[in-house]
């Protein structure tokens, strides 16, 4: 326990740490090889395409793809973007129609905005309280102008893995194409764009233990090829799809990080998710805790868990100068509005507010796991004590019947 | 975004935690807030009836550390005041004690509510007419 550095970080959805040997192999490219890819004609321009065809190989095969389909982004709020926007764009004589589902980033979701301003039409697929789309749901809504689905390989709250190869069959079966935000999914579980059945795919490097600003945009070339059109006019860059100079250093490292992933990922997702169970397991001994989302179809190094009766910001203040997590709560949102893939799993605004993400990563020990299942649950017993609605609980007051003053 | 150490403070040592006897003529309790909007505070005070003067109060609150922190002094800082003086106490001087951000003015609001709204219970029961506050502070 002497050996326990602080402060302990388990927001690995959020982010994560560069890895060391990430940095290392692109410290290079900001200084001696600080070449422009589409530099055509010198050592310099061809120094950095190497570097940058290298990594486009690490990070297709990570994912099953052929090199030529990696489109790079600057992350995978534009690759949801690009991948959206550029296909309502470019098949638009085909159809309007995009189907989602209500638990996507908002990356995702406030594209699919933008397109309903555009003209465009979308469907919102509701989740089970797992945190699942329905399939015979998502058959029923495909239309004639259906042009694409839009899910979510896992999702970034709960880490609910949804049923990626069914949905590309029900897609292909209509002919409509089938993109999935895979940022929480790639390099956690195996993703392999062929077997999954993938047309297109955003990920980000950061998400990785990569470098921040980086990201890529799958485009299946073939069976069917896909095109997408750009949506930022200049050199015509990423074959025309995503025009920029290349973020060389970034983007060596984003393959790097692929590298690694690969080699790791199996050992990896075995420790990770011993460890995320023991948490989980540790925090669910208190009273009225409650795992949020399908405990079996999810991301090894996630859990959300609602501990009723304290809030979420007020909980993570006992700790978070020592622990790093992130809450449900209206009150670390901007909105004031607690977390909407929590309220579409069918959570009371109560419970939502009442919830926490732990996301472990590469580095979390089993030191830094028993420190937090001591001090979060030290901090719900206290903040229990001090809360009226854990009292009236305990004294078998229905607090679904009380009219409350709402503000 | 940073809490001001005053805020830690309360939340890490909060003052006046507890439960007063509701049943009891001079004790009178406010509760506002919804376990919806995630704050829900219950604010107790005792009323010496000779006097006039609070001589306990108590509180527990589910919400953030702000929530915590506000009604934490709100409590303090009825002890010893007349009910007449405790009606004038503003949210506006709890968001300068403790030196909360814009964003968490509401938690002083809905402190300032759940002293109105135990002075109002305890005027209740003893006879009184509950006291009409502007809509403003209710919200």
């Amino acid at each position: 326990m002497n050996m326990l550095k602080l402060p302990i970080y388990l927001d690995h959805n959020a982010t994560t740490p560069c890895d060391p040997r990430v940095v290392e192999t692109m410290i290079p490219y900001f200084t001696e090889h600080f070449g422009n890819s589409a530099s055509r004609n010198h050592p310099f321009g061809w120094q950095a395409e190497e570097a940058i065809d290298y990594a486009r190989e690490q990070i297709a095969k990570l994912i099953g793809a052929d090199p030529k389909e990696i489109i790079f982004t600057s992350g995978a709020t534009e690759g949801d973007n690009l991948a959206i926007k550029g296909v309502f764009d470019m098949y638009a004589s085909k159809g309007n129609h995009i189907i989602t589902a209500t638990t996507e980033h908002k990356a995702v979701l406030d594209t699919c905005k933008h397109i309903e301003k555009s003209g465009g039409e979308v469907t919102y697929l509701e989740v089970n309280d797992e945190g699942m789309i329905d399939l015979q749901e998502l058959e029923a809504s495909i239309k004639p102008t259906t042009i694409l689905v839009a899910i979510m390989y896992a999702n970034n709250e709960i880490g609910a893995v949804q049923p990626v190869k069914e949905i590309s069959r029900i897609a292909k079966k209509h002919g409509v194409l089938f993109f999935t935000d895979g940022t929480q999914a790639v390099s956690k579980i195996p993703v392999d764009v062929v077997k999954d059945g993938i047309d297109l795919m955003a990920f980000s490097a950061h998400k990785m233990y990569g470098p921040k600003g980086v990201g890529a945009l799958y485009v299946r070339r073939k069976s069917p090829r896909v095109k997408v059109t750009a949506q930022m006019d200049g050199g015509g860059h990423e074959r025309g799809m995503r025009s920029g100079t290349l973020n060389v250093a970034g983007i060596v490292g984003f393959g790097k990080a692929c590298e690694i992933a690969m080699q790791d990922m199996e050992t990896e997702t075995k420790r990770v998710s011993v460890l995320r169970d023991k948490l989980e397991n540790g925090l669910m001994k208190l009273e009225e805790a409650y795992v949020n989302g399908s405990r079996e179809h999810r991301l090894p190094h996630v859990t959300n868990i609602s501990f009723k009766y304290v809030e979420g910001e007020g909980l993570m203040m006992g700790f978070n100068k020592d622990i790093a997590v992130s809450s449900g709560s209206a009150c670390t949102s901007a909105s004031l509005e607690p977390s909407y893939v929590l309220k579409a799993l069918g959570l009371g605004d109560d419970l939502a507010h009442s919830s926490l993400r732990f996301g472990l990563g590469r580095f979390t020990t089993e030191e830094q796991i028993d420190y937090t299942i001591e001090q979060v649950s030290k901090t719900v017993i206290k903040l229990r004590e001090m809360s009226p609605l854990w009292e009236m609980y305990k004294e078998g007051v229905d607090l679904d019947k009380i009219e409350w003053a709402h503000h | 975004m940073a809490y001001s150490e005053k805020v830690i403070d309360h939340y890490s040592n909060p003052k006046n935690v507890g439960t007063l006897d509701k049943s009891q003529k001079n004790v009178g309790t406010g509760l506002v807030g919804a376990p919806e909007c995630g704050d829900v505070m219950r604010l107790q005070i005792e009323v010496d009836e000779t006097t006039g003067i609070i001589k306990d109060a108590k509180f527990k609150t589910f919400g953030c550390g702000s929530a915590i922190a506000s009604s934490s002094l709100a409590t303090e800082w009825l002890k010893g005041k007349s009910v007449e003086d405790a009606l004038k106490i503003d949210n506006m001087e709890i968001v300068e004690e403790l030196n909360l951000p814009p964003v968490k003015i509401h938690c002083s609001v809905l402190a300032e509510d759940a002293i109105k709204a135990a002075i109002n219970d305890f005027r209740v029961k003893n006879g009184m007419e509950a006291l009409k506050f502007e809509e403003s502070v209710l919200h």
